[in-house]
């Protein structure tokens, strides 16, 4: 696809024109920064930019912090304290990092919802859907290796605890957890392993980004209407877009500045709220912890992870029919998983010919329901597994799964939408009418 | 619709927070310390109090293993004066042997006196009848939970570890009794309500110079507060930095405000 059509870089200088014919670099950079974007984008489609902004400020501080952390059993509490009193400004490096992880789950959660509700997965961007999926796990797993350096005792029972889901696995559960682990538990391998990883993975969520983007640049923004840019001319294409630059990127900006405020406050002033303060308390192999909960944006898959124990009937008819191979155990390893890979084909799952949930009126209670589904299952699973904790738990995942798996591929068969503008440029206007124009509609939002 | 979700999922981040060890959570006093909310600092005077209680009591069983010497002397601390933090660290006992093969000057088969660039010692902990560090205790320890799981009472009074090792302190009922060889000591504010720990403040346990109030109350939040800065010195200066950047950030953010409205305005036909 050739994208929007819009004006490309024209270089003009003997030097400009000598350095193009041989890397068209300035090219690239100018089309990246002069797409053409639709204008009527709301402030949902901000996060995107704040999750760059995560990206980078958690790679900048992790590098400075490694320069300063050992990864040994021994040394790596001590060293945290290090960073923490002796080295100039660590205690700051450290808890923008460790909230800066904060910071980035609540944009990827609330870039994800926007996509699930505009309905920007579907065709033609279940590419860029899908490499957002693999980004938000290549995340998950960056963050929880990350979670275990500190080598306090959440670090080390969380790690034991999840690297023990591979463990569930029918067969080569136990080999793999072992090779995971760099031996029989967590130990020395496995802080060195995860620390090794935990630096790797970062550069390769770079890369996923950067085609993350090649994606959606090459399909174009989705938009609140759902309703495509005009591809018939550039001038068409321009009454339904405006250039990245400048009027998104100031936009943005002030976004991030907002978001910024927020986040420096909780840095400076409640910096250990979000973390655990078991983990002020260094490892040890031989005190299990009253309750192992990991950090605040794993709750809602340890939920799910947790809801399927072997009182629930499906497991049971599940491990019945695999005549016992499929243990609640790993049933519910597998529901985690699941979790997430029914989120990730969404766009095969969804039905409906609408794209935007703005205009798809019996959507909207569901996916309202839905992402009051995903607090109350991050609720939950912070919580013990007592009643009715397990059946408010077992309610909530199997919701989550009868939206992607039921409630979506008959919505787009039983719905009536509503309906749309032809252009993004009719929905702009109605919301920014012209002066004197009599249709001086309402804004919707 | 979605720009109120966005806003919940903020809040809710900060709500389903930290303060999950719950159980059979004790009873813990919300104490007022000096360093609370955004602009609280460190009281120097109290933090050398507790330096003074944990010098005298606390010391003989735990230990500090992460906190150096010369810290005592730092500004936002205690902040003794130079030569009076280089005569405490060398006065300093060190009690435990086993723990501190370090300091052990095998030429003249004695401990070495400690230098300010050293760490206070440590204690083999648990075992020997030592008990745990205290050096990150404070945070290590949350006085506040709930309600229902969702932190909004660490939210508005804190984590609050430095009230639950004052609670502690003052929450012996004087009752005993014995399990397995071991005493245990009945706390209002220990969860499951009976503790190890013997009693270790009765108040008037030591005398102050400037003879500041030495009841158990008072002796309490002198030693919590002084385990709330050895847990996190650098407190003053961590608000101090985010009160600065808040203030910077938020004039940026009113004119990148400003700047993003005058570029929409002919876009958005408001000019």
């Amino acid at each position: 696809m050739a994208g929007i059509p819009h004006d490309h870089y024209e270089p003009k200088t003997g030097g400009e024109k000598w350095l193009h014919s041989r890397l068209p670099i300035v090219g690239l950079l100018y089309d990246t920064l002069m797409i053409p974007t639709p204008k009527n984008l709301n402030w949902m489609w901000i996060w995107g930019i704040i999750l760059t902004f995560c990206l980078v400020l958690q790679i900048v501080t992790g590098i400075v912090l490694a320069m300063h952390y050992t990864p040994h059993v021994d040394l790596a509490f001590a060293s945290v304290e290090h960073i923490m009193r002796d080295v100039n400004g660590g205690y700051m490096l450290r808890y923008l990092h460790a909230n800066g992880a904060s910071l980035f789950f609540v944009a990827v959660y609330a870039h994800i919802f926007r996509g699930l509700y505009y309905g920007s997965y579907k065709a033609p961007r279940e590419i860029t859907w899908i490499i957002g999926m693999v980004i938000y796990l290549a995340m998950m797993g960056t963050a929880f290796m990350g979670y275990v350096l500190p080598w306090g005792q959440m670090s080390f029972w969380g790690a034991t605890v999840i690297t023990g889901l591979f463990g569930a696995i029918p067969g080569v559960g136990e080999m793999l957890q072992t090779w995971l682990l760099g031996g029989p538990a967590v130990d020395n391998a496995t802080l060195n392993r995860f620390f090794s990883l935990h630096y790797l993975l970062p550069f390769v969520i770079v890369g996923l980004v950067a085609i993350h983007i090649w994606a959606f640049h090459t399909t174009g923004n989705n938009n609140p209407t759902g309703v495509e840019v005009r591809r018939t001319s550039k001038e068409d294409a321009a009454k339904d877009t405006l250039p990245f630059w400048p009027y998104f990127v100031m936009k943005d900006l002030f976004a991030l500045g907002v978001v910024m405020v927020v986040f420096w406050a909780v840095v400076g002033f409640m910096p250990n709220f979000l973390g655990h303060p078991d983990n002020y308390i260094e490892a040890n192999a031989l005190a299990t912890p009253a309750h192992i909960v990991p950090e605040w944006y794993f709750l809602p898959f340890y939920a799910i992870l947790r809801a399927f124990t072997a009182d629930v009937w499906a497991v049971q008819l599940v491990s019945f029919l695999t005549a016992g191979i499929v243990d609640a155990k790993f049933f519910g390893v597998a529901a985690m998983f699941g979790a997430i890979a029914v989120m990730a084909v969404a766009p095969w799952l969804d039905t409906s010919s609408v794209r935007s949930g703005r205009y798809r009126p019996m959507f909207k209670f569901w996916f309202a329901l839905l992402v009051v589904d995903f607090f109350i299952l991050m609720w939950v699973g912070a919580r013990d597994t007592e009643f009715p904790n397990d059946w408010i738990s077992l309610i909530a995942s199997t919701y989550w799964f009868a939206y992607f798996l039921v409630i979506l591929p008959l919505l787009g068969i039983i719905e009536k939408p509503l309906a749309r503008p032809a252009t993004i440029e009719e929905d702009f206007d109605a919301h920014y009418p012209a002066k004197g124009s009599a249709s001086a509609a309402k804004p919707v939002e | 619709m979605l720009k109120k979700l966005s806003l919940a999922t903020a809040l809710a981040a900060g709500l389903v927070s930290s303060a999950f060890a719950a159980g059979d959570a004790g009873h813990i006093t919300d104490y007022d310390f000096s360093y609370e909310g955004p602009f609280g600092t460190y009281d120097q005077n109290q933090l050398q109090r507790g330096l003074h209680i944990y010098t005298d009591i606390c010391s003989s069983c735990h230990g500090l293993k992460f906190v150096p010497m010369r810290t005592l002397a730092d500004e936002g601390g205690p902040a003794l004066p130079e030569e009076q933090m280089k005569a405490y660290a060398k006065e300093f006992p060190i009690n435990d042997e086993f723990a501190n093969p370090k300091l052990f000057d095998s030429e003249n088969e004695e401990y070495r006196a400690l230098k300010p660039t050293d760490n206070f010692p440590a204690m083999a902990s648990p075992g020997n009848g030592y008990g745990p560090d205290l050096s990150l205790m404070a945070k290590a320890r949350s006085g506040f939970h709930g309600p229902y799981g969702l932190g909004i009472n660490q939210f508005m009074q804190g984590i609050g570890g430095a009230e639950y090792i004052a609670s502690i302190l003052t929450g012996y009922t004087g009752e005993e009794k014995e399990e397995a060889g071991t005493t245990f000591y009945e706390n209002t504010a220990f969860p499951g309500g009976w503790i190890a720990m013997a009693p270790p403040l009765y108040g008037e346990d030591v005398d102050f110079a400037d003879e500041h109030a030495n009841d158990l109350e008072s002796e309490a939040q002198d030693i919590a507060a002084f385990l709330r800065w050895t847990a996190e010195p650098h407190q003053d200066a961590r608000k101090r930095t985010g009160f600065i950047a808040v203030l910077f950030l938020s004039f940026l953010t009113v004119l990148l405000y400003l700047t993003n409205k005058r570029l929409w305005a002919p876009i958005k036909r408001k000019d």
